[in-house]
């Protein structure tokens, strides 16, 4: 594999660390997000198993991209995730219960009460990112804020993508285009989506840099997205960074991967997470103990707990609701629906 | 005998032009293929050859001179043996072949299915009473609409293929780019899914999007965004995220594009919740209700028509005209039947009124201007007066506009109607290319006359 990393999957230093990546406060901030999101993870799926919760995309294994590519962004960045990115939402302000609440089925938990610009769930394969490079657009006019895109392997072979690419080039567009490759889209692996040598040499014909890195090493992510937002920030327009990780999981729910893919390549993959490693680099380095880490499950479980529970309470919403979102300002033909729906 | 060189049609909807440059001079000879003179459009400039050989024997429209119609005769070929004397003869009747400038309102080619009036009926309420009138071209007043918003609101820009160095492909965005930039007036790549969907990310962060498509239907291209992006996030956002812009381009027949260009799509987007979809006939209803497009909150379909791009209008003179969306105009009042329609079927509805009123019947003509909301209060109002109604429109009869009034007639004024609803639409197949079938593929007025005489029973 040529994709670069600071880790390995043991959690031994290859490199020099990034500046970040040294200061332990930094360090345990990205461990406590992933830790976070695996957590909200295994909740999302117990709900959905025992139904109440929809079909769930599940991010097992690709902690580290969600959460390090949200750790490099600023603030008044905007985030343009698709479905398997919950790590990232949470980093940026999403909350557990308002994901558990989109999941559901129920609108409002993509109104967000943390980061507005943010973009909702995408779940059209590869959509978010025309609209990034449209942000970004509008972003270029200001000259604030960078927008970023997550999509997974499988968006890459999409029109869509290429399209929105090529623009990004065309125009300098400060855009940051993140492919999470986990190896699967749904029962297809990589290597028979493309002929290409890597995702990332897909840039090339953008006229972009494209680079690869280690997926499952969340320091990696992070820099590599931190140095191609700054490139962004300054006028040096966009990048692609294709993040090697593995879907340890089914693609949702609604799946079920030991149909056509062989425990023992999950097994294999199973010894490169990205958790392990930032754990054992925290307890040889930073004097992580057990203390810390029991400390960090007890509280992830109980926020994600006592999330899931706010959200087992919420009522469900009339049946005129559905109208409420559809213009805004609702005309008069679609009001009339809207009455006759009632509060059923 | 002389022969007449007349005004060539450099493309099948042209009707006239601007005879730019005589690249020959009277007393020259010249063969078949020799280049004779540049013909401008509004598109193009364009090179124009000969096709016999002979001497050219006078030369009947100066270079320079505009607005000269298609088959206006520009010259005088002479043949061999033949001198100028013989020109007298062929030049008989020659008032007649001087190009008129003042005369561009009415289409020459045999295509344009009606000839309407060109003045706003009386009841327009969006016009005050006493408001200076002026004759618009369709393509100046959506221009004036534009650059009217865009110096309104700076974050109104324009998006698509041709739209700024090449002043739009049918020259819709003429002038906005030396106005306003190539920060906001901007060419793309080819990439329709592209552009609207980057359209649609720069609705969700802030600002507000014309997309001009170079034609509806490359608009298939980009469906998906249209429709799962821009007309359902606010919904799916639980109303965090709305999506403020307008898709427009023509839509529907043009003339001889055979059937991957020839389609409507009005009924397509009529469909969908979370779009508004608009189709004007009027220059003046085009330029009110894009101006209220541009400001509406919502994702805007505008759908404009090739043909009547060229036609001009009575448009009224005023600082801020708008039109507001859902809100249909009677262009003729009548109590015999209701005619319904829009955009370019307002063409044979408006001819076919004036045909019937000779015949006794009066016909009274609703344009619905918006197709959704649709303003079917207006439809059913009329209907219960005149208990009969036609509907018309270019594109295919299943699943149309036509059909959609006719199921709201039929629930919500059943007992007002003294026939079946007919729907006049074009035939069911891909457009053919052939001149003679496109025209048979569209409805008529002879059609409308015919389903006006059945629901009337005469």
């Amino acid at each position: 594999m040529p994709e670069t990393a600071f880790l390995d999957a043991r959690g031994e230093v290859l490199r020099d660390l990034p500046d970040f990546a040294r200061e332990p406060e930094t360090l345990r901030a990205l461990y406590t997000a992933m830790v976070r999101a695996r957590t909200f993870d295994a909740k999302a799926i117990a709900l959905q198993r025992t139904g109440r919760l929809g079909t769930y995309a599940s991010s097992l294994g690709q902690e580290a991209v969600s959460v390090g590519v949200a750790a490099a962004m600023a603030e008044e960045d905007v985030f343009l995730p698709s479905f398997r990115e919950h790590g990232g939402q949470l980093w940026r302000g999403v909350t557990p219960e308002e994901l558990f609440l989109y999941w559901g089925g129920d609108e409002r938990g993509n109104d967000f009460a943390g980061p507005r610009q943010d973009f909702p769930v995408c779940v059209p394969v590869a959509a978010q990112f025309p609209h990034a490079a449209g942000v970004a657009l509008a972003m270029q006019q200001t000259g604030e804020g960078v927008a970023v895109a997550i999509g997974g392997d499988g968006a890459t072979s999409k029109g869509d993508f290429y399209e929105a690419l090529n623009v990004v080039g065309a125009w300098d567009l400060p855009a940051v285009f993140v492919i999470n490759n986990n190896q699967w889209a749904i029962s297809m692996p990589r290597t028979e989506q493309t002929r290409a040598r890597t995702l990332a040499d897909k840039a090339v014909a953008a006229g972009l840099p494209g680079e690869q890195v280690d997926g499952n090493d969340v320091i990696a992510v992070r820099e590599a997205t931190a140095r191609a937002i700054g490139r962004a920030r300054g006028g040096e327009g966009g990048t692609l960074v294709e993040c090697v990780s593995y879907r340890l999981g089914d693609h949702t729910t609604a799946d079920d991967a030991s149909r056509y893919r062989d425990d023992a390549e999950v097994s294999a993959h199973w010894k490169e997470e990205p958790l392990i490693r930032l754990r054992n680099h925290l307890v040889a380095e930073h004097g992580w103990g057990k203390a810390e880490e029991d400390a960090l499950l007890r509280s992830c479980h109980d926020e994600i707990e006592a999330a899931a529970e706010r959200y087992l309470a919420t009522a469900p919403q009339p049946a005129r609701a559905m109208f409420a979102h559809l213009y805004a300002s609702l005309p008069e033909d679609v009001a009339a629906q809207a009455g006759e729906a009632g509060d059923g | 005998m002389p022969t007449e060189i007349l005004m060539p049609a450099l493309s099948p909807t042209m009707e006239e032009g601007t005879l730019a440059k005589w690249l020959v001079k009277e007393g020259d000879e010249v063969a078949s293929g020799d280049i004779l003179a540049e013909i401008e459009t509004d598109k193009a400039t364009m090179e124009f050859e000969a096709v016999d050989e002979g001497r050219i024997g006078k030369i009947l429209i100066s270079e320079g001179t505009a607005n000269v119609a298609v088959n206006t005769p520009i010259a005088v070929l002479l043949e061999e043996g033949e001198s100028a004397e013989d020109i007298e003869s062929a030049e008989s009747g020659g008032d007649e072949t001087e190009s008129k400038p003042a005369e561009k309102a009415e289409p020459a080619s045999s295509k344009s299915p009606a000839k309407p009036k060109s003045e706003p009926a009386p009841q327009d309420p969006e016009i005050p009473e006493g408001t200076e009138m002026k004759s618009t071209a369709m393509r100046e007043a959506l221009r004036d609409a534009m650059a009217e918003e865009m110096r309104r609101d700076d974050s109104v820009f324009v998006m698509g293929e041709e739209v700024a160095e090449y002043q739009g492909a049918y020259k819709v965005t003429q002038g906005l780019l030396d106005e306003f930039g190539a920060k906001r007036v901007i060419d793309t790549p080819i990439t329709e899914h592209g552009f609207a969907g980057l359209g649609v990310g720069a609705a969700f962060g802030g600002l507000r999007p014309i997309v001009e498509f170079m034609t509806w239907n490359f608009a298939m291209q980009a469906i998906d965004q249209i429709i799962n992006s821009a007309a359902k996030t606010l919904y799916m956002s639980g109303g965090q995220m709305g999506c403020p812009m307008v898709f427009r381009g023509p839509n529907g027949a043009a003339a001889r594009v055979a059937a991957q260009h020839s389609q409507d799509y009005a009924a397509w987007f009529a469909q969908i919740p979370g779009l508004k979809v608009v189709q004007p006939y009027s220059a003046a209803d085009a330029k009110g209700l894009l101006k209220s497009a541009i400001r509406d909150p919502n994702p805007v379909i505008f759908l404009e028509n090739e043909i009547l791009y060229g036609k001009s209008f009575e448009v009224p003179v005023m600082d801020d005209f708008t039109v507001p969306l859902g809100k249909a105009r009677i262009w003729r009042e009548g109590s015999d039947v209701t005619l319904v329609s829009f955009g370019i079927g307002m063409t044979y509805a408006l001819e076919a009124a004036e045909k019937l009123a000779e015949d006794g019947i009066e016909a009274e003509v609703i344009d619905l201007r918006t197709l959704r909301p649709m303003d079917t209060d207006a439809v059913i109002r009329s209907v219960k007066k005149t208990n009969r109604c036609v509907t018309i429109e270019e594109g295919w009869p299943v699943c149309s506009i036509g059909n959609h009034i006719s199921a709201v007639l039929m629930q919500q004024a059943f007992d007002y109607l003294d026939a079946p609803v007919i729907n006049c639409t074009g035939k069911d197949v891909p457009m053919p290319y052939a001149a003679n079938l496109e025209k048979l593929a569209l409805t008529s007025v002879a059609e409308v006359l015919d389903a006006v005489k059945q629901v009337t029973y005469r």
